[in-house]
């Protein structure tokens, strides 16, 4: 694979894709796990779905439709949990469905037949254009630098938000701007792993790392590297054995999800003996 | 001289068409120590929330520093019942202290050398300065109750409001932490809500029973035979009682 990644744009395009969005994903991952928000990542992924049906419709580059209809997804289900005395879980499960249908209607009123669906879906990191490179750079860019800029905010929020309430603090408006920072992750995991398999790789590499650290940047910090390793390893299989890409890395990082969790039970369980 | 600290003018609360607090008025000064007792039920942690500013009233007027609650973060401070959080969650109890700074200081700003001494010193007031590095799902019940103490004390506060700080420790820590707060008193005005009827006596300079309504105690050598506390308790009360004079005597409604 080595030789082949010198010789083809598309393998060079992958592992860069691989390690650009492992950086979203380690920073946004790890608030996602600590503030335990996997299920609303989950609908706001799936509700973007929509926003592929409208860049089909509309007939530009679908990422086009996804940043602002997975925003709105995100601030619309942070609203009305939040404001509209809905429960989160029912906002959730229907920006999930209705998400995905409007997409289906508007990739089915599109004429011609939408060739690349499924990698949407899915995910193929063997298709990621150059131009998708810049965006994911600068939707990288936005993650970390607004993360660096809020993060005693993103904090407060994440370990007491009561605390954080009585504190000063605009909890509901640093919330929101948490969920565009996932809805942006969600854009650029998307030409990862697809819309589907998002959550996955948004939780099991924070999940894993917040084992091993004493802050949350070190929590980002190896949650990163944990979710490159896992895309790399994936890619890499998935090129090996003729396999999908998102897919791979997705089982890859389950296994180690499970591995590590067996191997801290079974620690736990010799010493306590 | 005293300054008023909190006002509340026929405060009522209703949560869910239930009236919580009905037509509550008092005061607090500079440099009072108030314990409000009262039944589950009575209103005492709604009444909390109105003064940080969580719920508003239904009528009736308060003030906390002059202004609506909740507009003077920076000079309050908060310690509430219980934390439920996740005991993995990857904090520092010195990260977890630091966050009482935060009502000092504005977005974009990051947490300065100060604000770390700040939050040393307080852990240092609160006895725990050598498990600063510790995580925080690490430490013990009454070592997580002086750490959330030890993050309000770290914003330095005027007013220090908490919510049964000692509800889930035993009694050894209990008293550690009136011990504390006896301390405090002396730089800050302290309204506690508590279910420690005896203990709480000994320390504070006025209660306030609090079932709904509420009656008002001025100051703890006006609480002999305890009717106050036994009309809002709807059950047996024990009490201690201290006369200047002649030290504790235990009663107990038969």
């Amino acid at each position: 694979m080595t030789a082949d990644l010198f010789a083809y744009e598309f393998l060079r395009n992958a592992v860069f894709a691989s390690l650009l969005a492992s950086i979203a994903c380690g920073i946004i991952g790890s608030y996602v796990v600590v503030k335990k928000i996997g299920f609303i990542s989950g609908g706001i992924a799936h509700t973007a779905f929509g926003g592929i049906g409208l860049g089909y419709y509309l007939g530009i580059n679908p990422l086009f439709g996804v940043i602002p209809f997975s925003l709105f997804a995100a601030v619309a289900i942070g609203l009305l949990s939040r404001k509209a005395r809905v429960a989160e879980d029912t906002a959730i499960g229907a920006f999930w469905a209705v998400g995905m249908a409007a997409g289906v209607i508007l990739i089915g009123l599109t004429p011609g037949y939408a060739p690349n669906l499924f990698s949407y879906l899915f995910g193929n990191i063997l298709t990621v254009p150059a131009d998708d490179l810049w965006m994911i750079v600068i939707l990288d860019f936005c993650i970390a630098a607004l993360t660096w800029l809020f993060s005693k905010e993103f904090l407060a929020i994440s370990f007491d938000e009561e605390y954080a309430e009585v504190s000063g603090v605009k909890t509901t408006l640093f919330y929101l701007l948490l969920l565009c920072l996932i809805a942006l992750t969600v854009v650029i995991l998307m030409r990862v792993v697809g819309i589907v398999l998002v959550i996955a790789l948004l939780t099991i590499p924070a999940a894993i790392a917040r084992l091993f650290c004493r802050s949350l940047g070190a929590m980002m910090l190896l949650a990163t590297m944990l979710s490159a390793l896992f895309s790399l390893a994936g890619l890499w299989v998935s090129y090996q054995l003729d396999l999908a890409s998102g897919a791979a890395i997705i089982v890859l990082a389950g296994s180690a999800f499970l591995l590590v969790h067996t191997a801290r039970f079974v620690i736990a369980s010799v010493r306590g003996r | 001289m005293n300054h008023e600290v909190i006002r509340c003018e026929g405060l009522c609360v209703e949560l869910g068409g239930v009236a919580v607090l009905r037509d509550l008025s008092f005061s607090v000064d500079e440099g009072d120590f108030l314990a409000v007792v009262g039944p589950n039920g009575g209103g005492k942690t709604t009444l909390l929330r109105v003064l940080l500013g969580l719920q508003k009233p239904s009528s009736g007027s308060v003030s906390v520093f002059g202004a609506e609650p909740g507009n003077t973060p920076g000079r309050t401070g908060y310690v509430p019942q219980r934390l439920f959080f996740d005991r993995d969650f990857p904090l520092s109890v010195m990260d977890a202290v630091l966050m009482g700074r935060i009502a000092l200081k504005t977005p974009f700003q990051r947490y300065s050398k100060a604000d770390r001494e700040a939050a040393a010193e307080a852990l240092r007031t609160v006895g725990l300065s050598s498990l600063a590095n510790r995580r925080i799902g690490a430490l013990s019940g009454g070592e997580l109750q002086r750490t959330l103490i030890a993050r309000a004390l770290a914003g330095e506060p005027e007013l220090l409001l908490l919510d049964e700080p000692t509800a889930s420790v035993d009694p050894e820590m209990k008293t550690t932490i009136y011990d504390l707060l006896d301390r405090l008193r002396k730089s800050m005005t302290i309204l506690l809500v508590t279910h420690d009827t005896g203990t709480v006596s000994r320390f504070v300079s006025r209660v306030l029973c609090l079932n709904c309504s509420m009656v008002q105690r001025e100051a703890p050598s006006s609480f002999p035979g305890g009717r106050a506390v036994e009309q809002v308790y709807p059950y047996p009360v024990d009490l201690l009682v201290h006369h200047a004079d002649r030290g504790l005597q235990p009663t107990s409604k038969p």
